[in-house]
């Protein structure tokens, strides 16, 4: 019953995110006015150690495909070295956290380039199937693998519509500080979480060289990503899935 | 004359205990703790961590990675700031060298961590920067 009802508060509060996005325009063009510079390498706030993720936070990328060059791949670079995801020779099972999908028009043959990770999503698929709850939301949104429950059963890959997940295969020595990797467990995209609660931005954003992953807080009006979001068209991918994803692209 | 031959059985008791007891020592090597680096007070009493550290790990790492609380204090990442151990050549050695920190009375107690499979065991993590074929 309380899940119910959580689920019901959850909606409302989407759905006044959603207002506040279609309807507030006026709002916006003021905070507009007032908003401070445009950051790239920070975001407004560091995170005091000691304080919990707030609620209040919805953190996402918004991406703009249009400025995705071709032979480009820095964004996977920069995750592969801030995770040292080191590979096995073998594509199919190798660790990849983000990748980068060419799509192609098969009428006129115009292709789009994006990169792709967890889409970090409000209603999760990983989170519904996880058996352990091992599989969770952060309440700022960001979707983790908490690899102490994690029995390495995959449903999570399964359900994932965006193929974001991986396991790992193999026994794992090289591991960062701030991002523990073991085998038998799945791990996916982290929105560099241990960054941003530093007050920095995710390490692919930072990477790339045409600043083509705009990452944010969506809840604040204030922000960035919420002024291009409300002033440019931006797309979810596979959005009649209704999942209210974390990461938006334009272009596509 | 009955407490006599009692008081003679427990001195007696009391001698094979003793000698026991060296015997033990003798075999098995007690855990040589290493020396932190700072060496100043833990972050709580050494008796208390000695008893706890299992339990202020636990709780740290549950509120880290679900509430996102990244308070130093109890944090696994905290306890190689001070508790390093190195090698020759003066590097940190990982929980594969038997004089790591956690190994010394971990290997003596019979008791594994797991902690390792998934987190680094020196300060600073792996140095090398992720290369793919």
């Amino acid at each position: 019953m309380s899940n119910t009802q959580d689920h019901i508060q959850d909606d409302n509060q989407i759905d006044s995110y959603r207002r506040k996005l279609l309807g507030g325009g006026a709002a916006l063009a003021g905070a507009a006015a007032l908003g401070s510079g445009v950051f790239f390498t920070s975001i407004a706030r560091a995170k005091p150690d000691a304080e919990p993720a707030s609620s209040e936070i919805r953190w996402g990328f918004l991406i703009d495909t249009n400025k995705c060059a071709d032979n480009c791949d820095k964004c996977v670079t920069a995750c592969n070295d801030e995770f040292n995801l080191t590979g096995f020779g073998r594509p199919e099972t190798d660790a990849q956290w983000i990748r980068t999908v060419t799509l192609r028009d098969k009428k006129t043959g115009h292709t789009t380039k994006l990169p792709l990770m967890c889409q970090h999503c409000a209603h999760p698929p990983c989170v519904d199937v996880c058996p352990t709850g091992a599989s969770f939301k952060r309440p700022d949104g960001i979707v983790l693998v908490d690899k102490h429950t994690c029995i390495g059963c995959r449903y999570c890959m399964i359900a994932c519509p965006y193929k974001a997940r991986s396991f790992v295969h193999e026994t794992i020595e090289n591991q960062k500080e701030y991002g523990p990797r073991g085998k038998g467990t799945v791990e996916s995209c982290t929105l560099c979480v241990h960054r941003v609660d530093k007050g920095e931005i995710p390490a692919c954003a930072e990477a790339c060289p045409e600043k083509a992953i705009l990452f944010g807080n969506m809840n604040d009006a204030n922000s960035d990503i919420a002024r291009r979001m409300a002033s440019t068209v931006s797309t979810e991918i596979r959005g009649d899935l209704r999942l209210d994803l974390g990461v938006r692209y334009q272009g596509i | 004359m009955k407490a006599k031959r009692n008081t003679q059985r427990f001195w007696l008791a009391a001698f094979i205990f003793v000698l026991f007891s060296f015997g033990v020592m003798a075999d098995v090597p007690v855990p040589d703790i290493p020396e932190a680096v700072k060496g100043e007070q833990c972050v709580e009493e050494t008796g208390f961590m000695r008893r706890n550290h299992m339990e202020l790990l636990l709780h740290q790492r549950d509120d880290t990675l679900r509430k996102g609380i990244r308070t130093q204090k109890h944090s696994l990442k905290n306890c190689f700031t001070c508790h390093v151990v190195k090698g020759a050549d003066n590097q940190p050695v990982t929980v594969k060298d038997s004089r790591h920190f956690c190994r010394e009375c971990h290997d003596y107690a019979a008791v594994q961590v797991d902690c390792f499979q998934c987190h680094t065991s020196v300060p600073g993590g792996a140095k090398t920067t992720g290369t793919r074929p």
